[in-house]
C-alpha cells in the first residue's frame, strides 16, 4: 500500500512528468493558452494513458517475455491503434464524451508522455496495480501542469512585455519557475 | 516545394541556423531537454538522433515510390523505430554507462516530432541526395543545439565540460543549472538571444533597404 | 482512402513487409550486441557484490524457499533474492542483499554487504538514484559517508546522527545538507534488514 503511494506521488508532484522529465512539452507549450481547453486535454492524457498502462502491461507480460526487442515498435503500434481503435467506439457510443475529449485523442498518441510512460513502467518493473496508480499520477501530474501552465499564461496574454522574449521563450521561462516551485516537493514522502 | 534550383550547400545551412530545428522552429525539444544536463549526454543524444534522421531520410526518400500514401505514416515510423532500436542496442553494446545516464530516453527518440517532420515535408517529396543533405542539415542543427544547451547548462552547474573541472575551487556551481527548471530556463534564454539575432538582422535589412531609396 | 487506387491487400502487404524487414534487422543487431551487453551487465554486478563484501571473489543467487536459503540459477519473476559471497576456497564470506526505497528525488536502489557472524554490515554501493547534485548524491559521491557502512553493527537497528556525533557501532554519520537522503539510505537497509537477517 505504502509504496502504491510512493509510485502515485512521486509521478504526481515529485518527478512530474512535464516538470521534471520535460515529456509532453509539445502540448504543454503548443495547448495551454485557454484554461478550459488544457483542462480537458489533461482529462483526455489521464485516458490515455491509463489505456497505454494497460496495453503495456499485457505486452510485457505475455508478449515480450519472448521478445524483448521488439518493445519499442510493439508499444508504438499498439497504444496507436488501441486510442484508434477506442476512438471510433467513444464516436459511436457516446457523441457528447467524443466532442469533449475525441478531438485530442489523436494529437496526444503521438505525445512522447505516453510513450514515456510505457517505456518508464516497464524499466521500473512495475505490475498491472502499480502500472495503474504510476499512469494515474502521470496523467493527474500532466493535467495538474497543463493547468497551472494555462492559468499563468491567461493572464500574462493581459501583461506588457517585451516583444521580443513574447512567446515561447517567456513560457519556457515561466515553466522553469514553476519546475523551481515543483521540486519543494522532493523529500515529501522520505523526509519525516 | 517549388521546384527552382535547388542547392545542395543551402539545404544544408537551412537546417544548421537559418531554420534550426530547435532555438528556430522549437520542435523535438519533447525528451531531448532532460538530457541536456551535461556536453557528453547531449552530444551522445545528438549523434543518435543524427544517426537516426539521417538513415531514415534516406530510406524514406528512396523508398518514397513504393510506399502507399495511405500507409505513409505508419512506414515512416516504422523504419524510423527500427533505427531507434538499433541505436539503443549498439549504444549500449558500445558505451553502457553513458547508456545508463540517458537511460530511458533513447527509445524516446521515436517520439521526436521533427524527425517525422523532415520524412513528411522533405525527405517523401525530394531526391534522396537532398533529403539527405536536408537531413544532415537538420541533424548537424539539432545536435548543435543540444551541445550548446548542455555545455552551457553543465559549465555553469557544474563549472567543467565533458567533466574537466574549468574554474578555480571559489566557484560555486550554480546546481539549479543541471536540474530541470535549469533546461526550461537555458532554453528560454537561448530562444531569447536568437530572437534579438534574428531582429537584429531585419533591422539592418531595413535600414539597407531604406538607404538605398534615399540614395538615388 | 475509399477512391484510391491501391488496394488494401497491398496496404497491408507493405505495412507486412515493412515490418518484416524491420523485424529483421532489429533481431540481427539485437543478437550481435546481446553478448556484449549481458557480459557488461554481469561484470558491473559482480564488481558491486565484490565491492561490498570484501574478501568474496565468487557469488551465487540465493532465493528464500520452503523456510531456507536455496541456491539458484535464474532467480523466478518477482522472487526476493540475495546474493551469497564466497572466497576462493569456497568459504561463504556473507550476503550482498539489494534493497530499494524512496529517497529524496526518487527511488534508490543499493546493495550492501552483511556479514552474519559478526552482525555487521560490511559495505554499501547504490546502484541507481537521483539525488540532487552536489548534496543527495553525496550518498556514494562522499566516500566518508560511504565509509560508515563498513563495519556497521545492525543491532538493535541502524540510527542516523548528525556529522560528527557517532558514538555507538550502530550510528551512521548523516551528510550535512543532505539529512533526508542520508536517513532514506538508512531507512532502506532497516526494512531489508527486518526482511532478510531472520533467514541466515
Amino acid at each position: 500500500m505504502n509504496e502504491l503511494v510512493w509510485i502515485f506521488i512521486s509521478a504526481l508532484l515529485i518527478n512530474n512528468f512535464v516538470l521534471a522529465y520535460f515529456l509532453g512539452l509539445c502540448p504543454f507549450l503548443g495547448v495551454s493558452q485557454r484554461l478550459e481547453t488544457a483542462f480537458r486535454l489533461g482529462l483526455a492524457t489521464i485516458f490515455v494513458m491509463l489505456i497505454t498502462a494497460l496495453c503495456a502491461w499485457l505486452l510485457n507480460t505475455y508478449i515480450l517475455i519472448y521478445a524483448p526487442y521488439l518493445r519499442l515498435i510493439s508499444f508504438i503500434v499498439v497504444i496507436a491503434s488501441t486510442v484508434q481503435f477506442i476512438e471510433m467506439v467513444i464516436k459511436k457510443l457516446s457523441p457528447g464524451l467524443f466532442k469533449a475529449l475525441g478531438i485530442f485523442l489523436p494529437l496526444i498518441t503521438t505525445n512522447c508522455a505516453i510513450l514515456g510512460l510505457a517505456i518508464f513502467a516497464t524499466n521500473k518493473g512495475y505490475g498491472f496495480i502499480q502500472g495503474m496508480t504510476y499512469a494515474l499520477g502521470a496523467g493527474l501530474g500532466f493535467t495538474l501542469a497543463l493547468v497551472l501552465m494555462a492559468g499563468l499564461r491567461e493572464e500574462t496574454e493581459l501583461a506588457e512585455v517585451p516583444r521580443l522574449i513574447k512567446g515561447t521563450a517567456m513560457n519556457l521561462i515561466i515553466a522553469g519557475i514553476l519546475s523551481m516551485a515543483f521540486m519543494g516537493f522532493a523529500g515529501l514522502f522520505s523526509a519525516a | 516545394m517549388p521546384e527552382k534550383k535547388q542547392d545542395a550547400y543551402q539545404e544544408f545551412i537551412k537546417g544548421l541556423w537559418r531554420d534550426n530545428p530547435v532555438f528556430v522552429q522549437v520542435l523535438g525539444m519533447c525528451p531531448m531537454l532532460a538530457v541536456t544536463n551535461s556536453a557528453m549526454n547531449a552530444l551522445v543524444m545528438g549523434g543518435a538522433t543524427f544517426f537516426v534522421l539521417v538513415a531514415s531520410s534516406f530510406f524514406v526518400s528512396s523508398l518514397k515510390n513504393w510506399i502507399p500514401k495511405q500507409v505513409r505514416i505508419s512506414t515512416y515510423i516504422i523504419i524510423i523505430a527500427t533505427f531507434v532500436t538499433v541505436t539503443d542496442f549498439t549504444l549500449e553494446a558500445l558505451m553502457p554507462k553513458v547508456h545508463k545516464e540517458l537511460g530511458a530516453f533513447i527509445p524516446l527518440i521515436v517520439a521526436n516530432c521533427m524527425i517525422l517532420g523532415r520524412q513528411e515535408a522533405f525527405a517523401a517529396r525530394n531526391s534522396v541526395r537532398f533529403a539527405v543533405v536536408d537531413a544532415l542539415g537538420m541533424a548537424s542543427g539539432f545536435l548543435f543545439a543540444l551541445f550548446s544547451l548542455g555545455a552551457v547548462r553543465e559549465l555553469l552547474g557544474e563549472g567543467a565540460l565533458f567533466g574537466y573541472k574549468l574554474f578555480s575551487e571559489n566557484f560555486e556551481p550554480w546546481v539549479i543549472m543541471i536540474l530541470p527548471p535549469g533546461g526550461f530556463i537555458t532554453l528560454g534564454l537561448l530562444l531569447l538571444f536568437f530572437n534579438w539575432l534574428k531582429e537584429r538582422k531585419d533591422r539592418l535589412a531595413q535600414q539597407l533597404d531604406q538607404m538605398e531609396i534615399e540614395a538615388p | 482512402m475509399k477512391v484510391s487506387e491501391p488496394g488494401s491487400s497491398r496496404l497491408v502487404a507493405t505495412l507486412g513487409l515493412a515490418g518484416l524487414l524491420s523485424g529483421l534487422i532489429i533481431v540481427s543487431v539485437f543478437e550481435a550486441t546481446l553478448p556484449t551487453i549481458t557480459a557488461y551487465k554481469a561484470k558491473v554486478l559482480q564488481e558491486a557484490v565484490f565491492k561490498v563484501l570484501p574478501g568474496s571473489t565468487q557469488l551465487q543467487r540465493l532465493v528464500y524457499r520452503d523456510g531456507r536459503l536455496t541456491p539458484v540459477e535464474e532467480v523466478g519473476k518477482g522472487e526476493e533474492f540475495v546474493f551469497g559471497g564466497q572466497d576462493a576456497q569456497g568459504v561463504l564470506v556473507g550476503y550482498a542483499i539489494p534493497g530499494s526505497g524512496p529517497g529524496f528525488q526518487d527511488t534508490i536502489r543499493l546493495l550492501y554487504g552483511y556479514q552474519p557472524k559478526q552482525r555487521k554490515v560490511v559495505g554499501m554501493e547504490i546502484l541507481e538514484s537521483r539525488e540532487t547534485p552536489g548534496l543527495g548524491d553525496k550518498i556514494y559521491k562522499d566516500a566518508e559517508f560511504v565509509s560508515n557502512f563498513d563495519a556497521l553493527s545492525v543491532e538493535p537497528e541502524i540510527v542516523t546522527v548528525k556529522r560528527g556525533a557517532k558514538a555507538a557501532p550502530n550510528e551512521v554519520d548523516a551528510i550535512t545538507g543532505a539529512t533526508i537522503s542520508s536517513k532514506a539510505v538508512v531507512r532502506i537497509i532497516n526494512q531489508a534488514n527486518q526482511q532478510w537477517l531472520q533467514r541466515f
